[in-house]
């Protein structure tokens, strides 16, 4: 007798169920009044950075962005800050608002207390160039220095090499970084040395070290055992709260620190 | 003004952009202008997967790829191209896979697989396992991977250089008929570099046009603020058709309101679609597979359970994403970064509570034509030589009328790599095209117009205008009269756009300066989707005229092709309408021949 076959285990959902009440039936979304004291800064007009203050009305499912492009786009076209997919994937609008890194978009008024002025100000630990713009190069420049790619010595199979689910687990964490400098512009470290790798470079390197394909994770130690590698990490947590991706930054340098002294014995 | 030379010039550091960067710059002197930096581009948004026929989990072949995707664009598609695709599919999952792309694994190591819309087993017998995929941010790791790798290979990039010009030059061709044409040959393009607002000139034998769509002519749209089609509107200004622009795909699971993408993968895991009744309503309108129908179906069944009064929420103008019924397990592993944005942006647990969507502006099917050797057609058949297109910006046409879930990233990947290969092969072999007298005297016009323009009209507002009229009359229902309104529309913001006023006077990241430069773009290819709209009086795929509501393959079964028409003193008439002229070019078919699209 032969079955039918089903590529789906899970159980066919209901054709029609009864909704709550509730569902949908948020009513009128709330607005409510807020301002904006933005650091701004342009070399153009002067070397002094100052505070302005911009007042909006806004709505509760605004973003910290909605508020800086309704500046922008009806109050000041001069005020300057990088954005692009504006739902926290692409890692352009880090800025350090009331005191934390943050992304702009991912960050909803409604969270934040609305009854003062909310502090909007570039990532630390980078030069300024203009208003929330900051120099990435720095940043990138310790990205590449980590030989951030996959290095695979052995023979090429035809198709996809394997990979058992557990190892692909392994540095799955790490997969996660979008570049957007939040961990290492909330390092301290990084603010008073600027020779260190900083978080993100080290998050990167993580990402290849504990990939069961990648043949290079002895190198890339190397360059993370060197005096502004790894061991200048103080371990003070503010990468782990600054990513917006919930990576767990301050674990995975630990593990990277492991692994270099793992390896030394 | 500076002048750079290289062998081949990329424009975009997308998918597209880095899948060619990483050939074209082991083989030629090569260098990368994006005016993001590279892993900001929109690729990185894309969640479900990339589908190949690897046969890991069932059964499978690229041949039923082929059928879906030419059935999926409702047979619009370019037979030969999507034949292409389906095949190269296998190699480009590979491809990834060596470069170091994390996926998902089978209990066996191998790449697992996943259903996604459209995508069937024989022919439309049943939904199948295609979609390769790492958890639902497939397109962030291979935009992620695509760059390592062009680190790898020290592809050299030019960030935050925005492209405001193309460069070509015509010469008289005789044909064998003694007719004569214009041919355009490639010379190189003017950029604007955002840092310090200076123009570079990049002399080139190769230009790769790799920036993406235009989803920003609409307000509801799950593309980044910074898709603004500048590409297709470099192109287009200088006399390069745009081909299929009429098709827009609207992607059914937008959050409500927001426009924030929640991926077909959610459905490809067991999500449903339910009404204000709690009705499964994707039953009645595709009866064999339901939620996993093709987007174009999807979203215009959930826009018609609104319009008949069955949407949900205080304003009934949305419908719900239902989860509730998978293990929040299943979900974590598989959905992570969807079932977050649910969370943060709407406050809703999508464990417990199904998410409120509406249909967003997703994905360009047209653009630049090109044929399946990413070379940019002048017309429908005459190569212009050194210019090649891949990714969104360009119409292979392997999309048609609607491209399917996971084709876009597999497109890019596909024909990324075709245009890397082609343009540096080409410019190994080809000498400089010399450069035309004040390369950078149109860019410099250009600039100096928006910058000294003092109307006070706000740049922002005809851009909420324009969205606002394109969302209304030009969404998934469109008639004559919702058309030649947004036409009429946009006479109005091109008049205002005449007089605008930009704020910021500086040299430095003047961003305010380039919004202006890129609402000039979304006008003008607004203005072009919905006069080729008007053109197409039938409905097919992702356009639907409810005033032509059949498909009409007598009269339609065939490409349009739009061309900015410079002789401003003719009439509007049935071929040239608001200073376009639309003509037609062939579809190309290999082995299917069209049949009533029913899922």
């Amino acid at each position: 007798m032969s079955t039918v076959e089903t590529a789906e285990t899970a159980p066919e959902p209901a054709s029609k169920i009864e909704l709550p009440a509730h569902l949908g039936g948020g009513g009128e979304i709330p607005t409510f009044d807020v301002t904006l004291r933005v650091r701004r800064y342009n070399p153009e007009v002067s070397e002094e950075s100052t505070w302005e203050d911009f007042t909006m009305t806004m709505y509760g499912t605004d973003r910290v962005l909605d508020a800086l492009h309704k500046v922008k786009w009806e109050q000041d076209g001069s005020l300057t800050f990088r954005r692009s997919c504006a739902h926290g994937v692409c890692g352009s609008d880090a800025m350090r608002i009331n005191g934390r890194n943050r992304l702009a978009c991912k960050t909803l008024l409604k969270d934040l207390d609305t009854t003062k002025p909310i502090t909007v100000e570039p990532i630390k630990g980078l030069p300024v160039e203009k208003d929330l713009i900051v120099d990435m190069e720095p940043f990138f420049q310790s990205f590449r220095e980590v030989m951030p790619f996959l290095v695979n010595r052995g023979h090429e199979p035809a198709k996809e090499r394997l990979q058992s689910a557990e190892q692909r687990e392994r540095f799955d964490d790490t997969t996660k970084c979008i570049l957007c400098a939040a961990c290492t512009s909330s390092c301290p470290v990084f603010w008073t040395d600027g020779q260190y790798f900083g978080p993100a470079a080290i998050v990167n390197a993580h990402r290849f070290i504990f990939d069961s394909r990648d043949d290079a994770g002895d190198m890339r130690l190397e360059i993370l055992n060197d005096k502004e590698g790894v061991w200048r990490c103080r371990t003070t947590f503010n990468c782990t709260e600054a990513c917006p991706r919930g990576i767990q930054i301050t674990q995975a340098i630990a593990e990277v620190k492991q692994a270099i002294l793992a390896r030394q014995l | 003004m500076q002048v750079h030379k290289y062998d081949v010039v990329i424009v975009g550091a997308g998918g597209a952009g880095m899948r060619a960067a990483i050939e074209s710059g082991q083989r030629a002197h090569t260098a990368v202008l994006t005016k993001l930096y590279p892993t900001r581009s929109h690729t990185g948004a894309a969640q479900g997967g990339m589908c190949a026929a690897l046969a890991n989990v069932e059964e499978d072949n690229w041949e039923w790829h082929t059928f879906d995707t030419v059935k999926g664009g409702d047979y619009l598609v370019d037979q030969d191209a999507a034949e292409v695709m389906a095949k190269e599919a296998i190699e480009a999952v590979i491809d990834l896979e060596k470069m170091g792309l994390p996926f998902n694994r089978t209990p066996e190591g191998r790449i697992d697989q996943r259903r996604f819309g459209g995508h069937t087993r024989d022919h439309g017998k049943a939904p199948v396992r295609r979609a390769c995929y790492a958890a639902d941010r497939t397109g962030h790791m291979i935009l992620q991977t695509l760059y390592q790798n062009c680190v790898k290979h020290n592809v050299e990039f030019y960030n935050e250089y925005y492209v405001l010009d193309l460069l070509t030059v015509e010469e008289e061709v005789t044909r064998e008929d003694g007719t004569v044409y214009l041919q355009k040959k490639t010379a190189g393009v003017v950029s604007y570099d955002l840092a310090t607002g200076e123009l570079h000139v990049f002399q080139a034998k190769s230009v790769i046009l790799a920036t993406g769509g235009a989803g920003k002519v609409f307000k509801t749209t799950s593309n980044a603020h910074t898709l603004t089609g500048d590409g297709m509107g470099i192109a287009f200004r200088k006399g390069i058709p745009l081909e299929d622009m009429e098709f827009f795909q609207f992607h059914p699971t937008g959050l409500a309101g927001l426009g924030i993408l929640l991926s077909e993968a959610a459905r490809g895991e067991g999500a449903i679609l339910r009404n204000s009744e709690g009705e499964r309503f994707m039953e009645r309108y595709a009866p064999t597979i339901k939620d996993l129908a093709p987007r174009d179906i999807v979203a215009r069944s959930m826009a018609n359970e609104v319009r008949e009064g069955r949407g949900c929420g205080p304003n009934k103008d949305y419908v719900l994403l239902d989860l509730t019924h998978l293990e929040p397990a299943h979900i974590d592993a598989k959905l992570p970064d969807i079932t977050e944005f649910a969370r943060t942006y709407l406050g809703v647990e999508p464990y417990t509570e199904p998410v409120p969507v509406f249909p967003t502006a997703h994905y360009a099917m047209g653009g630049v034509p090109t044929n399946i050797n990413t070379e940019v057609l002048q017309d429908n058949d005459t190569v212009i030589p050194g210019l090649y297109a891949a990714g969104e910006v360009a119409c292979v046409s392997v999309h048609g009328s609607n491209r399917l879930g996971t084709n876009s990233l597999l497109d890019i990947n596909v024909f990324g790599k075709r245009a890397g290969v082609a343009a540096a092969k080409y410019a190994l072999s080809a000498d400089f095209v010399e450069l035309p007298e004040n390369p950078e005297a149109d860019t410099v016009a250009l600039l100096d117009h928006v910058r000294t323009s003092d109307g006070g009209e706000k740049v922002a507002l005809i851009r909420k205008d324009l969205q606002d009229t394109m969302d209304a009359n030009m969404q998934v229902f469109r008639t004559a009269e919702s058309l030649n309104q947004v036409l009429a529309d946009i006479a109005t913001f091109e008049e205002r756009y005449s007089r605008i006023t930009v704020q910021d006077k500086g040299k430095r990241f003047n961003l305010d300066l380039l919004e202006a430069v890129e609402l000039g773009f979304l006008l003008e290819l607004a203005k072009v989707m919905t006069v080729a709209a008007l053109h197409r009086k039938e409905s097919r795929g992702g356009h639907y005229r409810e005033d032509f509501p059949d498909r009409d393959d007598e009269n339609f079964m065939k490409h349009s092709m739009a061309y900015l028409d410079t002789d401003v003193t003719a009439e509007n008439s049935e071929e040239s309408i608001a200073g376009i002229r639309l003509g037609t070019k062939p579809v190309v078919f290999t082995r299917y021949q069209p049949m009533v699209r029913k899922y």
